[in-house]
């Protein structure tokens, strides 16, 4: 059976991204978009806190940053864009965010099959403090709307 | 700003756990509420548009689901224990069994076990039947 070859198409995937509710209340915007990599930013803010006694970000923030960019991985890999969806996430803490401090999350697509792809990510500081690190499987719907693909 | 304690006190002492919730902010910013239902303590999530993830398909985001698991988790071990500080995530595990529809989902909390300065506790977000479980959620948490 013949497959189309799908084009890599970041603008496509940015454009998915912004329109996230989600990652709009957050304030999170796309760093960027690369083949298999990728990458959020989010500026620190109160309402974001989980621990208001510290300032530290809420492990959410970084788990819906995660989640994102690991997502956005994986549609980069996939090459058309497809609907995806997350099957397991697991986070490591290596240390609290620091308060009032932008985070980046970065995410990359190491392995891929028909269905599932695999991605490790991690979230760290400007200065390249790292944060948190992050494993992940997405389950790649084909056959649910492909957009953007040419035949 | 209230403090730890006097915030979990007050929350016990009006019977209104969703005293303690409120004080933390981002679990107000995605309207996530400590409660007490028919089997002991959840945390309630209302559907509001901006926790949704994919506006196609449409549901709610992995993310907003993971951040109702780990403050099911967290508040419950705040109102279990009463801790001088918060408890601190050192790693939480996803499964995500079902898809996230935009309804209201709640989580409920299950410590397996409770160390002097760890915990380990699991956790499970539902909709509208809670015997089928959208995500469930495991992790170790440090205590003060």
């Amino acid at each position: 059976m013949a497959f189309p070859v799908p084009a890599f198409a970041p603008d496509i995937i940015r454009q998915i991204t912004e329109a996230v509710p989600q990652l709009m209340a957050l304030g999170a915007t796309v760093l960027r978009v690369e083949h298999r990599r990728t990458a959020l930013r989010l500026d620190w803010r109160e309402d974001l806190v989980g621990d208001p006694w510290n300032g530290l970000l809420h492990g959410g923030v970084i788990t819906t940053l995660l989640d994102s960019a690991s997502g956005m991985a994986s549609l980069s890999s996939a090459g058309a864009v497809m609907q995806i969806a997350t099957l397991d996430l697991r986070i490591d803490y290596l240390r609290p965010a620091r308060p009032r401090e932008a985070v980046i999350a970065e995410a990359e697509c190491y392995h891929m099959t028909r269905s599932i792809a695999f991605v490790r990510g991690r979230a760290y500081h400007e200065d390249g403090t790292e944060i948190a690190t992050s494993t992940a499987a997405f389950m790649l719907q084909s056959s649910a709307l492909p957009v953007g693909t040419k035949p | 700003m209230i403090d730890l304690k006097s915030a979990i006190r007050d929350a016990k002492a009006r019977g209104e756990p969703s005293i303690l919730s409120n004080a933390i902010p981002y679990a107000r910013f995605n309207g996530i509420a400590l409660e007490t239902g028919d089997d002991g303590l959840r945390c309630h999530m209302p559907y509001q548009p901006h926790i949704v993830g994919n506006p196609t398909v449409p549901s709610l985001h992995g993310g907003a689901i993971g951040a109702l698991l780990e403050s099911a988790i967290i508040l419950h071990l705040l109102w279990e224990t009463e801790p001088q500080a918060a408890p601190r995530t050192i790693s939480m595990s996803f499964d995500f069994l079902r898809l996230a529809r935009p309804v209201d989902t709640w989580a409920r909390c299950i410590v397996e076990r409770q160390g002097r300065r760890v915990v380990n506790a699991r956790a499970e977000a539902w909709q509208d039947d809670r015997r089928k479980p959208i995500t469930l959620a495991r992790g170790n948490f440090l205590l003060p």
